[in-house]
């Protein structure tokens, strides 16, 4: 089966459904025009790009240009998670968790995918590293951030309480465990949900994509339980080190809480 | 023998303040508020950073774990915190005598927090805390949200736990009146703290 080639006047169609949107937002003053906007114009740019750099790193294979690639997605990726947060860490710290989190979880799983799964020869080859990493960080960004915003803002809120468990000599692992254990379950929701509707509420899109290209469906839904499984542990795995680390950081040598550490939310 | 001294103790850029309570001797510190009562009583308990010494029987604060410390330095805050739904949760092995002297039974441990009212959350954050068996007691305004039956009643309280243990104690109060069985009494004029004599 031959994959359907889309035109810039497919595109145009899909795009005025976006404009006709935002136009009755302006209408009806729900004040969502402008973000959509941006964010639809963002999105065609950034995607263009895209293909244009894979087009050329596809060709040549380079490992020193498909490293530069990556680690730029990892940049952009825990800018976003610092962006997202309401109390961010000061200083390096505020993109420092994100990194350190993702990179050990993103990178750990995408590696073990294409050595030991998928064994591609050479391991490097761009057409599998670059959209496995990326489905890997665009699904890890989202759970750390939410962890991380939990974490932060609960332990702004029980600081009372964790102080009075400081006070009555419990150490730090004790005062934050409960908020821990909360900022852990709410950055695994999404991918937990994702894995129980697949398939009968929702075809992913990866699998949507495969089955567009015209793999055969079975072939695609191997594929697709593939993905969700290393996205899940790369969740996890970037979520538990960032809450790690991050409520480590809210306290210090002589186990004082340091809300001083975090900045003031915006607004 | 449990004595705490504070040698040029520091907290956010007031002058340095030094203090020595003898084993069983009860000082009170009185002050305007924001004059930086509850935050000496903070840093005592090494919840906030600061500067210079505090030692207990000689030991400095940072020889020790910080949980230690806090066990042994227990500090009472002006308005207590819980972390659980049921009073009981916070205690580990209660001592009905201890229940007994503020009015209370062990019952009161399957009570909910939230029903609870300010001062009886008050009195039982004070047994929460003498559960630890501290060597230091560190209480700001301990009786401000009660009526006078119980403000006596924990004043007793305080007062016996101070006799039998020999606990040294800092009592804040905002206002200037003496306990009978304080031995120094202390004020911040301005930001700093001088003793105060009746002659």
């Amino acid at each position: 089966m031959e994959l359907i080639q889309l035109t810039p006047w497919d595109l145009s169609i899909a795009a005025l459904l976006v404009l006709l949107l935002a136009a009755l937002s302006f209408r009806l003053q729900l004040g969502i025009e402008k973000q959509l906007l941006i964010a639809s114009a963002r999105s065609a740019v950034q995607l263009g790009l895209l293909g244009l750099v894979l087009k050329v790193i596809f060709t040549q294979s380079n490992p020193l240009a498909i490293g530069l690639l990556t680690l730029f997605m990892l940049l952009v990726a825990s800018y976003e998670v610092m962006n997202r947060q309401q109390r961010r860490y000061q200083g390096y710290w505020g993109m420092g968790v994100g990194i350190f989190s993702m990179f050990l979880s993103s990178f750990s799983v995408t590696l073990l995918a294409l050595l030991v799964i998928l064994q591609a020869d050479p391991w490097y080859t761009p057409q599998y590293l670059i959209p496995l990493l990326g489905m890997m960080l665009g699904n890890t960004m989202t759970g750390v951030a939410l962890s991380l915003d939990s974490l932060n803002q609960n332990a702004w809120q029980q600081r009372a309480s964790i102080e009075a468990r400081l006070m009555l000599g419990d150490d730090w692992h004790t005062a934050i465990a409960g908020i821990r254990r909360n900022a852990l379950r709410t950055g695994l929701i999404p991918i937990i949900n994702a894995m129980a509707a697949a398939g009968v509420i929702s075809i992913p899109g990866m699998m949507t994509g495969q089955i567009l290209a015209g793999s055969a469906p079975m072939e695609a839904a191997k594929y697709q339980i593939l993905i969700l499984f290393l996205v899940s542990a790369s969740i996890g795995l970037g979520s538990m080190t960032a809450i790690w680390i991050g409520s480590k950081h809210l306290f210090d040598e002589r186990q004082r809480l340091r809300l001083d550490r975090l900045t003031q939310p915006k607004r | 023998m449990s004595q705490l001294r504070l040698h040029n103790l520091q907290v956010q850029q007031r002058p340095p303040i030094n203090l020595e309570i003898a084993a069983g001797q009860c000082i009170t510190i009185a002050g305007p508020s924001g004059c930086g009562k509850t935050q000496l009583l903070r840093a005592i308990a090494d919840l906030d950073p600061h500067q210079g010494e505090v030692q207990l029987n000689g030991m400095a604060q940072e020889a020790i774990p910080a949980p230690q410390w806090r066990c042994q330095v227990g500090y009472l805050p002006a308005e207590s915190a819980w972390w659980r739904e049921q009073v009981g949760d916070h205690f580990t092995d209660p001592d009905p005598k201890l229940f007994e002297s503020l009015g209370f039974t062990l019952a009161w441990l399957e009570r909910e927090v939230s029903r609870l009212s300010t001062g009886e959350r008050q009195r039982l954050a004070l047994l929460r805390l003498l559960n630890n068996k501290p060597k230091v007691l560190l209480l700001d305004e301990p009786t401000a949200n009660l009526d006078q039956t119980n403000a006596q009643q924990v004043e007793q309280l305080i007062h016996n736990y101070r006799q039998i243990e020999q606990a040294a104690v800092i009592w804040v109060t905002h206002d200037q009146s003496q306990h009978h069985s304080s031995t120094a009494h202390y004020c911040f004029k301005g930001n700093k703290l001088e003793q105060i004599t009746w002659n």
